[in-house]
């Protein structure tokens, strides 16, 4: 049972999205073989909210190209909604990558030429879905994070914030089953920090899951659960209860 | 994406860098300019040789004696003392000939050259085409007059001193009077003009309208060649099924007539418009033959350069390519991208090149007398090379792109 005073909580019986067992990522450097990922468990049910901390080579990155299959794992396994992954071609991981996996990076990464819509359109393209059908998705997708007046716009002509939507918008736009965020506050003054971080909030309530890579406190509060790493492994993993700065909810300590 | 779609986002690509859009496809653009401007005007010579110089230089289904080729394009002495040698051709050989000749046809005898004639009021036109001919000549040439007559028969046998005027003569010396009956003196001599050519147009940019024509018999005989001696005998048959025929029967009677033995060569011509064509069909195949190798080098520098651009562009848009992964392109999807780009692109070159080419032959076209053609198979080569310039020099950089690791590529600064 979900009320509004814990909003989108996963439960036990949430089913998993998210399943690694004994991941390990190594790379070679020159003659030496870095351990990145050093066997990590990590379960992630369906409506969580989770955030992955740790310092710098700690492997956050690694589990992230991983978790979003930008990358393969030099050993363990990996599935994502019940599907083995680990063994995938790199075509097949693009599949994967449209179908389940919405991207939201700390630059935007948005294409500088292409209108708001031609950008948050651009996932559906190699969905292989109707030009017609793409903009309709497209736009609802971009009233969803309120820049329904924006979308003819170019991404010079936008704000910090208004960029990070419209990529947030893309990321929404083939209902991926996870919201992969690696520092998307990263690049924004924390009045429009805020703004985004509300936006999570706000998917979060509507039942989307998130996985947010950050290694400031205040972003990480945002999570209901948090997973810190230290070098290559599962330092710990945390729920919490979700800290909402500017509205938080009469009596939600439960 | 659909390909027209692709189409036109490369072409978005293509606007947003002009500039280095137009260097790029610079080399396409040479290459297919020169083809289509040489095949243009190459078509268009062929056109021009079947269809005006053959029907006005020779006549149509007719077969010509001379003493010499009309078209010369052997510079070899020894050949060039030999037609010195041979003997000239005169009005009785004309006459001896049409005695014999039982293939159905009409025999036309002319010697033409260049002269002044002079009209009333003081005024003259100089480089006029003096011809003496017999009256068969205008139905033989196929040459029509729209005032007046054309001399007979009885006439060129009396030596009649009566003149058929071109256009351009009957302007120039009458302006707007009637020139019929008036009197004119070709060469100094005097005739009556009795007929005006309609007009003939011009041929290699030399008028046909500037042109008299008198009975060979008449005084002009010994001015348009020496005296009772011909440029050429033009025997014109019903039907093209006789030429065969009539070439045997009068290459027969004339080796008869100048007493050739059996092992001694012809010491006169025999001409049909088609074999003059001869020597053209040699050039056009000769030009045919050079010009895939000079449109192939610009090409191959074109396809370098769009390689080169192409692997600038990938390397400029390497986050772009990261990005595009991440969101699910595959490695087809990223082939294509760039393959339709630089096809795109180059395709655009054959397109301008086309259109260069097309206005350069037509500039050719106005400034001298040949003709061009521009024909649909040149069109569709022009841009079938364009594109495929751009999709063999995008293969690589394409591959390329599509190769890159998603990870390192949103990376990349």
């Amino acid at each position: 049972m979900i009320s509004w005073t814990e909003p989108g909580r996963a439960n036990s019986e949430s089913p998993l999205v998210i399943e690694t067992r004994a991941l390990e990522r190594h790379y070679r450097l020159g003659a030496e073989t870095v351990r990145a990922l050093r066997g990590v468990d990590l379960a992630i049910r369906k409506n969580e909210y989770v955030a992955v901390m740790g310092p710098s080579g700690s492997g956050k990155s690694t589990l992230m190209n991983l978790i979003g299959c930008l990358d393969s794992p030099t050993a363990g396994e990996y599935w994502l909604n019940g599907q083995p992954v680990s063994g995938l071609t790199d075509d097949q991981l693009a599949q994967v990558r449209n179908r389940e996996i919405g991207f939201v990076f700390q630059t935007f990464n948005l294409l500088p030429r292409a209108t708001a819509l031609g950008n948050v359109a651009l996932p559906l393209i190699y969905a292989g879905v109707s030009r017609d059908e793409r903009e309709e998705r497209a736009a609802a997708a971009l009233r969803a994070v309120d820049l329904g007046d924006r979308m003819e716009h170019r991404p010079n002509e936008l704000s910090g914030g208004q960029r990070q939507r419209v990529a947030i918008a893309r990321a929404l736009v083939t209902h991926p089953s996870i919201l992969l965020a690696d520092e998307p506050t990263g690049n924004l003054d924390s009045g429009t920090s805020e703004e985004i971080m509300l936006l999570f909030d706000q998917l979060h309530d509507e039942g989307q899951t998130i996985v947010m890579v950050t290694h400031e406190r205040d972003i990480a509060a945002r999570a209901e659960r948090v997973v810190t790493l230290r070098d290559g492994l599962i330092a710990s993993d945390e729920p919490q209860v979700p800290t909402r700065l500017s509205h938080v909810p009469e009596g939600s300590s439960g | 994406m659909k390909l027209g779609e692709a189409v036109r986002t490369a072409l978005e690509m293509i606007g947003a860098h002009k500039l280095r859009s137009f260097f790029t496809i610079l080399g396409t653009v040479v290459g297919v300019t020169f083809l289509i401007a040489v095949i243009t005007l190459i078509q268009g010579m062929d056109v021009y040789m079947e269809e005006e110089f053959a029907g006005r230089i020779f006549g149509v289904n007719s077969v010509m004696v001379r003493r010499t080729p009309s078209v010369q394009i052997s510079g070899d002495p020894d050949f060039r003392r030999q037609l010195r040698q041979r003997p000239s051709l005169q009005f009785e050989d004309a006459e001896w000939l049409a005695e014999r000749i039982e293939t159905p046809g009409v025999i036309a005898i002319s010697s033409t050259r260049g002269g002044r004639v002079d009209g009333p009021d003081g005024r003259s036109i100089d480089g006029v085409r003096i011809t003496g001919a017999s009256a068969s000549y205008f139905r033989v040439r196929s040459m029509n007059v729209e005032q007046g007559r054309a001399f007979q028969q009885q006439e060129d046998d009396s030596s009649a001193p009566v003149a058929v005027i071109g256009r351009d003569v009957a302007d120039r010396l009458f302006e707007d009077t009637n020139p019929l009956g008036k009197t004119i003196r070709i060469q100094g001599f005097s005739y009556q003009v009795i007929g005006v050519l309609e007009r003939q147009g011009s041929l290699f940019g030399m008028s046909m309208d500037a042109q008299v024509i008198a009975p060979a018999t008449s005084r002009l005989n010994g001015f348009v060649n020496n005296r009772n001696i011909l440029d050429e005998v033009t025997y014109q048959v019903p039907d093209a099924r006789y030429l065969p025929a009539a070439m045997v029967e009068i290459e027969g009677w004339m080796r008869i007539r100048n007493q050739l033995l059996p092992n001694e060569p012809n010491n006169f011509e025999i001409e049909t418009a088609e074999a003059s064509l001869a020597f053209w069909t040699r050039v056009s195949q000769i030009m045919f033959v050079a010009l895939p190798g000079l449109v192939g080098i610009s090409l191959v520098v074109g396809a370098i350069v769009i390689m080169n651009i192409m692997l600038v562009s990938v390397t400029e848009r390497t986050r772009e390519i990261g990005l595009r992964k991440s969101l699910g392109a595959r490695r087809r999807d990223i082939v294509r991208q760039f393959l339709i780009e630089a096809g795109t692109l180059s395709g655009l070159g054959g397109l301008i090149g086309i259109g260069l080419g097309a206005g350069l032959a037509a500039l050719v076209a106005a400034l001298s007398p040949l003709p061009a053609s521009l024909a649909p198979w040149a069109v569709a080569l022009g841009l079938f090379l364009g594109v495929g310039v751009g999709l063999a020099a995008g293969a690589y950089p394409a591959y390329r792109a599509a190769g890159l690791d998603p990870i390192e590529a949103l990376r990349h600064e």
